[in-house]
């Protein structure tokens, strides 16, 4: 009974106990695919800045031109739905809502200043977290979807004129939404202290777990002797 | 105006000057730029010019597709014959103009009527194309009229057909550009009028200032009215603030039975809503998430782990390991 995981992804394990706590939240590879997910999703952002305004239209000559940024920009794009697929298959369950999700977000004032300790006890991801997730995992759909419908060079009559014009003017505003999206994600992942070497070193401290994570810490603890016997 | 210029066309009709003249239609004489907010506005304005197209003079005989392409030294592909008229079936990056045929049926008369039209860009004079395109100075209004691509800033991504209320602008699949008819401003700015004009055997395409072909198109109407075509007109659309190629029109309440000419051609409200709103508010909304995100990490105090809940992680691990160490181990990997 102990081996059914609830709050917490293959792999999540407790690392050591000495000399503090040392949690692993994610492998080697989602670590990877997150980077080269990340890495795609800022050639995207800049280089469709770029389109999005003249005023940052000089963004191209970093990919070499605005020939080059509108050749690359959809290949980037195709790369990153494969890439996000890859961590959506790895992360979809556990950022299914939850009851205390509901709670957590009722307390969202208490979320921003901090104070956690009014906060539920939370698995793996809170409810911000699963925000990003889902509204990343749908904007990008529209995304690619649109971007498809626009993509001149190998799409040119794929649609309709008026077609067209709406995808145009969808993918622009679901641009803007996944901006947002992003500043949020990066910016949590920084005010949140303890939280970037979950992605870079792959393990987090108990502290951390324990502030944040508690159910998913607690499963783990629980696990301790089933993951350590394998 | 300086004399050594080439003068400004007024015609098609008559012999240009011969002897070589420096362009007349020069970078300083654009007044409109795609993705450029702040065009200086040019010391000279230029007399506002015009194509007409008189549709009722017209007899298909394609001689301004020839002229076209021998002027623009273009090579559209051969094509096969599927039992229509068009030759080629669309416009292409390489034919910048088309004759289109319709076999028309006057619901008045029962008579059949063959309509023939020269498609090709309008030159609007509030070009979709140009408000759509995100490469700065990839399209230029001059203040003659003409709206011209220019090929080195060009980038390929098509939003100018998205823009265009005419469906014409085609991106070449080698070259990776846009490519429309120009109005032939190469000739115009050294004194000629267009290459389709000048080859037009009924006159049926004539050039000049674009008051004198208004004043020469209310002639051809009044003339047509008198013969029997009492919906004869101008079409020079006023959603598109009139256009620098304007039609004669026998049936000029309908214009869409042309082969879809637009009824009432506007850029569309989905374009002005992208390239207008969206584009300022979406800028400053992210713009504002991010001073936001910086501002409340200088001044929100950082969420931070404390030392007392590391040693509470610390017992919460050895408590479960407590509890749950020694009764699981056969159940490992159940």
């Amino acid at each position: 009974m102990s081996d059914e995981r609830v709050y917490s992804a293959p792999g999540d394990v407790i690392e050591a106990k000495e000399p503090v706590v040392l949690v692993s939240r994610y492998r080697g590879f989602t670590r990877v695919n997150h980077w080269i997910t990340a890495a795609c999703m800022i050639v995207l952002l800049i280089s469709g800045f770029s389109f999005f305004h003249p005023s940052l239209y000089w963004m191209t000559g970093l990919f070499g031109g605005g020939q080059m940024t509108r050749w690359l920009h959809p290949i980037v794009g195709l790369l990153l739905v494969a890439s996000f697929f890859l961590l959506f298959v790895q992360m979809w369950k556990l950022n299914l809502p939850r009851r205390e999700d509901v709670e957590w977000s009722l307390k969202i004032g208490d979320v921003l200043k901090g104070n956690e300790e009014n906060l539920p006890e939370l698995g793996k991801y809170n409810a911000g977290q699963k925000v990003v997730f889902w509204g990343m995992s749908g904007l990008i759909v529209v995304l690619v979807v649109t971007g498809i419908m626009i993509w001149e060079q190998y799409f040119p009559n794929l649609v309709s004129i008026p077609v067209r014009r709406v995808a145009l003017a969808v993918h622009a505003l679901t641009a803007v939404g996944a901006i947002l999206i992003f500043i949020v994600h990066v910016y949590a992942a920084i005010w949140t202290r303890g939280t970037i070497r979950a992605m870079t070193r792959g393990t987090v401290t108990g502290g951390w777990a324990f502030r944040h994570h508690r159910k998913w810490l607690r499963e783990l603890a629980r696990r301790q002797d089933a993951d350590s016997a394998k | 105006m300086t004399t050594e210029r080439a003068p400004q066309p007024v015609t098609a009709a008559a012999n240009p000057p011969v002897q070589p003249l420096p362009s007349n239609l020069l970078p300083s004489d654009v007044v409109k730029v795609s993705a450029t907010s702040n065009v200086p506005a040019p010391e000279r304005e230029l007399t506002k010019v015009a194509k007409l197209i008189d549709v009722s003079k017209c007899i298909g005989c394609k001689a301004c597709q020839s002229a076209c392409v021998e002027w623009n030294d273009t090579h559209p592909a051969l094509e096969e014959n599927t039992g229509i008229y068009e030759n080629p079936h669309d416009l292409t990056p390489d034919m910048f103009t088309l004759m289109r045929f319709t076999e028309y049926v006057n619901p008045a008369t029962q008579e059949l009527e063959w309509l023939i039209r020269k498609d090709g860009c309008m030159h609007c004079e509030d070009p979709g194309c140009l408000k759509a395109c995100p490469a700065p100075g990839a399209i230029v209004q001059y203040s003659n009229g003409i709206v011209d691509f220019i090929s080195e800033n060009c980038i390929g991504c098509g939003y100018c057909i998205a823009g265009c209320p005419f469906d014409i602008p085609r991106i070449s699949k080698t070259a990776h550009v846009a490519k429309k008819c120009t109005l032939c401003s190469d000739r115009v700015a050294v004194g000629q009028g267009p290459a389709c004009a000048k080859a037009c055997p009924t006159q049926a395409i004539v050039f000049g200032t674009k008051e004198d072909m208004i004043a020469h198109a209310e002639e051809r109407i009044e003339d047509l009215k008198s013969r029997g075509y009492e919906n004869a007109g101008l079409y020079d659309p006023p959603g598109v603030g009139g256009t620098h190629v304007m039609y004669v029109l026998h049936h000029a309440d309908k214009p869409s039975i042309y082969s879809d000419l637009p009824d009432d051609p506007r850029i569309s409200r989905v374009v002005e809503g992208w390239k207008g709103p969206a584009k300022t508010v979406g800028l400053a909304v992210a713009g504002l998430a991010a001073v936001g995100a910086v501002l409340h990490g200088i001044f929100a105090k950082p969420n931070e782990v404390s030392a007392h809940e590391e040693e509470e992680a610390e017992e919460l691990v050895q408590e479960e390991a407590a509890h749950h160490g020694g009764k699981d181990h056969d159940g490992d990997r159940g």
